[in-house]
């Protein structure tokens, strides 16, 4: 489980997150929302790490992450995974050799281990053809799921991802989205997605955090989500058409 | 304020870099990997203006002590001197600062905007470590030998300038390349050599390690990343010359 307590982060004189508090399951999909810069990627940065909070703490599973000494936080990192919104998929190195990246860096298997556990990553999200390809060659929706099977290869307890769908057609959102679900499904991991896609929301989400003037304004289910009267989360998750008519389904 | 908070900052990324590494044969791939781009594929220009300014410099000297009272073979003397204590060490660095320089910094930097050493860190690898360390200990490798190289390459443009053109007679040339050798100059151009490696390897990871933003900011940082590694370079050289000739 992950744990976010009193967290509040600055750029300067500019606050971007004010006081959040939120647990985040182990498996379980956490989806945090909100508008383009209302500071939901930049909590995640806070939650992973790559930024220190001004104040306050993350904790995984009960120890808090900025106080660890670097060498413990880079061993709790071998626990994450990640795709970023970009992918971040190194451009040198084949499709293969990306998933035998954190491997090869980290586990202690030969190298024929580290090779099957690559191509069952692989062929886990279905791309297993693909794997003497580089990053350039394949399509968006590709190289999202080299991005998960990376993620994956160090059978990792925490999840994240960064805006899956981002430039991807409605039914590669799909294939990701459900990919997500099984891989916490299987793995048992906990899971944290940022997203804006209600789509997503709706397809996979355990728990729904909605950021939302640099605070957490409201948390909870699917079901609490559509039935919410927050006014600012029903402007957020109502803005598409979509939305609209399944509110009007359920009313 | 600024230059004191980089020049903190460029520590902090160097302890971080020296830090321990995770995986030894993986650093030592990555090294020789370096050593390749970043020294082998340099030799060409390397070479091509080794050849040229050892040519310049013979027939510059010629013409300008083109005097009965100075022997001839003061021109091949003034060649090797010239080459090996300033021009191959100091001038091919400086080259290599533009070459090598912007080729580090621009490769850091986009790895740094594309998310890549975010992922790096995520996965919980010392990114400072893993991309800056081989590119230190590559070109602190390898550039002596395309120093080396070079200095041999210089002293043998001149002697082909100079015999090609008839300006000074081959025996005469190679009389003054021999003439009062002490091989401590080399140790003093070897000695630089390596600083500057240093300088223009960790100078430009700095400046790629750090860049925010797109495509347009690593364009600055590869333009920053080979001015400062120059004027590094240029403050080092006066630098080492009064410890280790004076």
């Amino acid at each position: 489980m992950i744990e976010v307590q009193h967290l509040y982060k600055s750029f300067g004189t500019v606050e971007v997150l004010r006081d959040i508090n939120a647990k985040f399951a182990k498996g379980k999909v956490s989806q945090i929302i909100g508008k383009s810069g209302s500071g939901k990627s930049v909590l995640a940065k806070c939650i992973i790490g790559l930024y220190k909070p001004t104040k306050g703490k993350v904790l995984y599973d009960g120890k808090s992450f900025h106080d660890m000494e670097k060498d413990e936080q880079r061993q709790l990192r071998q626990e994450i995974g990640m795709l970023f919104q970009s992918n971040a998929l190194f451009d040198s190195l084949t499709v293969l050799e990306n998933v035998l990246f954190p491997l090869r860096m980290f586990a202690t298997m030969s190298e024929k281990e580290m090779l099957e556990r690559a191509h069952f990553c692989l062929k886990r999200v279905k791309i297993e053809n693909s794997d003497k390809k580089f990053p350039a060659e394949i399509s968006g929706g590709m190289q999202k799921r080299v991005g998960i099977a990376r993620a994956i290869a160090m059978n990792p307890k925490y999840l994240f991802v960064d805006e899956p769908n981002s430039g991807l057609d409605p039914q590669t959102s799909i294939v990701i989205d459900d990919l997500i679900r099984e891989i916490t499904d299987e793995y048992n991991t906990t899971t944290v997605v940022i997203t804006h896609d209600m789509n997503s929301v709706m397809g996979i989400a355990d728990e729904i955090f909605f950021i939302n003037d640099k605070q957490l304004m409201w948390q909870g289910t699917r079901d609490q989500l559509l039935k919410s009267d927050n006014e600012a989360l029903n402007a957020f998750i109502f803005a598409g058409s979509l939305m609209r008519e399944v509110r009007k389904t359920i009313t | 304020m600024d230059l004191l908070f980089h020049i903190g900052r460029y520590f902090m990324l160097m302890g971080e870099v020296f830090s321990k590494p995770e995986r030894l044969s993986i650093y030592w791939k990555r090294t020789v990997e370096e050593m390749d781009l970043l020294g082998v594929k340099s030799l060409g220009i390397v070479s091509l203006l080794s050849l040229f300014m050892g040519a310049v410099i013979t027939i510059q000297t010629k013409t300008n002590i083109d005097s009965p009272l100075i022997p001839q073979y003061v021109v091949g003397f003034t060649a090797r001197q010239s080459t090996i204590l300033e021009f191959s060490p100091t001038i091919i660095s400086l080259i290599l600062a533009g070459k090598v320089g912007s080729t580090i910094a621009a490769e850091i930097g986009s790895m740094r905007v594309r998310e890549q050493i975010d992922a790096l860190d995520i996965m919980g690898v010392n990114s400072a470590g893993y991309l800056i360390l081989p590119k230190i200990i590559a070109t602190a490798l390898i550039n002596p030998f395309l120093i080396v190289i070079s200095m041999f390459l210089s002293i043998f443009g001149g002697w082909l300038a100079g015999t090609l053109t008839g300006i000074i007679s081959s025996s005469s040339y190679i009389q003054g390349v021999q003439y009062d050798f002490d091989s401590y100059i080399v140790v003093y151009a070897l000695i630089k050599t390596v600083v500057f490696a240093i300088v223009i390897a960790t100078v430009s990871s700095y400046q790629g390690y750090y860049t925010s933003g797109g495509t347009r900011e690593v364009g600055i940082s590869s333009t920053k990343a080979v001015v400062y590694s120059d004027v590094v370079i240029l403050i080092m050289n006066y630098l080492l010359t009064q410890m280790l000739l004076l």
